[in-house]
């Protein structure tokens, strides 16, 4: 029987195993941020421990950098002990770190395939769940606790049981305006937030094959947030096109090897997944969130759902407790939804393919007076190029504000925070309570409805829009 | 790492799914560097809330946690495992539990048992009606107990057969995989010369 692209990618990196205990993984690429690694690497130091592999290892800040005076030390003093942690355990242990004001600084999951140390075939690990973003290149990627970050630092491998493997596939293709966003995010409102669980996810189908490599990564990116262990998608021509020249990216007879060897990485015709999906892309519609969780979302053109709906006792309860939190009431069309702050951002839409799109809705355009518009570039050199591009005139132009590069509004950590009661309109990948500041109110949108959301100041689609009037 | 072999210790009903991490220990309690002192930090957005279940004298000094399905999705913190710990909770009990938290708890060494949602159901009931009741979570049979006469709980909690070994022996991951060195030597000769490099 033949295999799945998640089975050779796993089988291609055991090390070692035995009935009844977990497989012992090799990891490929081991990334760092300051928060989920101090207390590892204060493990390795009380046992006299070293980092097996420096070489396969890579550290940035990302969730507690402002994205304003990014060039003086960080104010609130916590944060600036992690970030500080942080450089004196890459030092000491000899981690290549990329710190705030490096080029090469950015959220964790943004720079690895920036850099081109992202490839197919891999196994990457991080101590963030959105690793699962690297899967978009037919890398198995998950994210990990701080006690296997410190199993991984010691030994470069993780016991780890085989999870079961799901197939997604997506037949047709995404009607114009309509995302990688809204396809994920259709998803999980159809599976639930536990839908995914035990399962490495192969993404597969027309409307997948059609993604380009950065809205792929939109899609694996929140296959966490349907409880999958791990995204991935076979690599395909539009993977190699993307990591040839990349600064870590193979080169000469190796490109070719590289090349050859993940050609082999797609699912057998007679392998079998333990189970399957299958989702229709061209009935697919830009899609928001009106909960406090990822799977409770609707078409843009839907209203709040009642609660009494649901025939589930606890999805009821939640529905009732999640309307309560949001502030919304049953029956409210989602397009009459007021939002104060738009956050164009993250490692799901912080790219430069999404600031280009929402720049291009934006242009010529101005921000509703009472909503904010704040966005934030993945990475320094996102932000760079989209300075050269003049995306960030755009930007300011129609009233909104341009930052540095960090992990920012996606999660209340740093000083990019809702007040409370505060409505956001978010390209994050989280709307649980609080994420974004506390008693703040998240939905989850694509960047086209964020962009639209921020000139007419309630929840909109780009159609929704007047058309931009000639300059006089 | 300490061994675990059975825990019997008040049972603190949490009735609410979809606990995420975020709701077990908000982002800005995260920035401790140490692995102590995060109890500040356990559910506190639901803290403030004086009809909060950890508000409940009855319930001080709970250390059974009992709730929802799907507990501890979410950011893959292993701050939330700390926190429940440092407050002094030994066994979470829920119906699903998301994978990395699972995991995450197996290092820690904090109980996630896995029980029917009829159980939890029952759990729930019983500690509604006699707060500061205790839950007995038996590692070595895997079962869940509580109660007294004909309405006693008794039922099966599922974990897996590596994690239960390691929980009952308080072994160190790390130690069991350096006994492999050779291996992971061995496995490091074959990897292919293209694949990519930090330094
Ligand atoms: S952008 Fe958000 S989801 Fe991504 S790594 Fe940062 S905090 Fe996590």
């Amino acid at each position: 029987m033949g295999k799945t692209l998640a089975e050779k990618v796993w089988d291609e990196h055991v090390v070692r195993s035995t009935a009844g205990e977990p497989d012992l993984l090799y990891i490929d690429l081991h990334l760092i941020h300051e928060v989920t690694s101090p207390q590892a690497f204060d493990g390795l130091r009380l046992a006299g421990r070293t980092v097996r592999r420096p070489d396969l290892t890579l550290a940035t800040e990302d969730h507690n950098v402002p994205t304003l005076d990014w060039d003086k030390p960080i104010a609130d003093p916590v944060s600036r002990t992690q970030v500080e942690t942080l450089r004196r355990n890459a030092e000491e242990f000899g981690v290549r770190l990329h710190p705030l004001g490096d080029i090469e600084q950015g959220i964790v999951h943004v720079v690895g395939p920036q850099l081109g140390l992202t490839q197919p075939g891999m196994t990457i690990v991080c101590g963030d769940s959105h690793t699962s973003t690297h899967g978009a290149f037919g890398a198995i990627a998950f994210g990990i606790g701080t006690s296997e970050v410190e199993h991984v630092l010691a030994t470069q491998t993780l016991m780890q049981a085989k999870p079961k493997t799901m197939a997604v596939t997506v037949n047709g293709s995404l009607p114009a305006g309509v995302t990688a966003k809204d396809l994920v995010l259709t998803l999980i409102a159809h599976t639930g937030t536990g839908g995914g669980q035990g399962y490495i996810v192969e993404y597969r189908g027309q409307a997948i094959r059609e993604l380009s490599m950065e809205a792929r990564m939109t899609v694996c990116n929140m296959s966490i947030e349907w409880g999958a262990k791990a995204g991935m998608i076979a690599p395909d021509q539009t993977t190699f096109d993307y990591i040839e020249g990349r600064p870590e990216a193979p080169k000469g007879a190796d490109w070719d090897a590289a090349v050859a060897h993940w050609r082999t990485l797609v699912t057998d015709d007679d392998a079998v997944f333990d189970e399957e999906i299958v989702l229709d892309a061209s009935t697919m519609t830009p899609f928001v969130t009106w909960g406090t969780n990822p799977g409770q979302g609707v078409p843009l053109g839907a209203s709040v759902p009642d609660p009494a709906s649901f025939e589930d006792d606890s999805d009821r309860v939640a529905a009732e407790n999640a309307l309560r939190y949001m502030g919304l009431e049953a029956g409210t069309a989602m397009r009459e939804v007021k939002v104060d702050t738009v956050f164009v951002g993250s490692c799901t839409n912080g790219r430069i393919e999404d600031l280009r799109t929402a720049a291009e809705i934006v242009k010529g355009r101005k921000v509703d007076p009472d909503t904010r518009l704040l966005v934030v570039p993945g990475s320094v050199r996102v932000r760079l190029q989209a300075e050269e591009e003049g995306l960030d005139v755009v930007f300011k132009e129609a009233g909104g504000e341009w930052r540095g590069a960090g992990c920012s509004m996606c999660l209340g950590m740093n000083p990019d925070q809702l007040t409370p009661g505060e409505r956001s309109a978010s390209t994050s990948n989280r709307n649980f309570e609080g994420r974004q500041g506390k008693g703040g109110r998240t939905h989850l949108v694509s960047v086209p409805v964020a962009a639209a959301t921020a000139i007419r100041g309630t929840l909109s689609s780009p159609a929704d829009l007047e058309p931009v009037t000639a300059p006089s | 790492m300490e061994k675990f072999t059975t825990h019997t210790g008040v049972g603190v009903p949490l009735r609410r799914s979809n606990v995420d991490t975020d709701q077990i220990i908000p982002a800005v309690y995260l920035k401790r560097v140490t692995r102590t002192g995060f109890e500040d930090g356990l559910f506190a957005a639901w803290r403030g809330d004086a009809d909060f279940v950890l508000n409940n004298p009855a319930y001080a000094g709970g250390s059974v946690l009992v709730a929802g399905p799907d507990f501890g999705t979410g950011s893959s913190r292993e701050h939330a495992v700390w926190a429940l710990q440092n407050y002094g909770f030994k066994a979470v009990i829920s119906p699903r539990f998301a994978d990395i938290f699972r995991g995450n708890s197996g290092k820690a060494g904090l109980l996630a048992a896995q029980v029917d949602e009829k159980v939890v159901q029952r759990l729930w009931d019983l500690l509604d009606a006699q707060p500061g009741a205790t839950v007995t979570v038996d590692l070595e049979s895997r079962t869940v107990r509580a109660g007294e006469g004909p309405d006693a709980i008794e039922d099966s909690f599922d974990i897996d057969d590596y994690t239960r070994w390691r929980l009952l022996e308080g072994l160190d991951d790390i130690g069991i995989t350096l006994g492999h060195a050779d291996d992971i030597s061995a496995f490091e000769q074959q990897r292919p010369s293209w694949k990519p490099a930090t330094l």
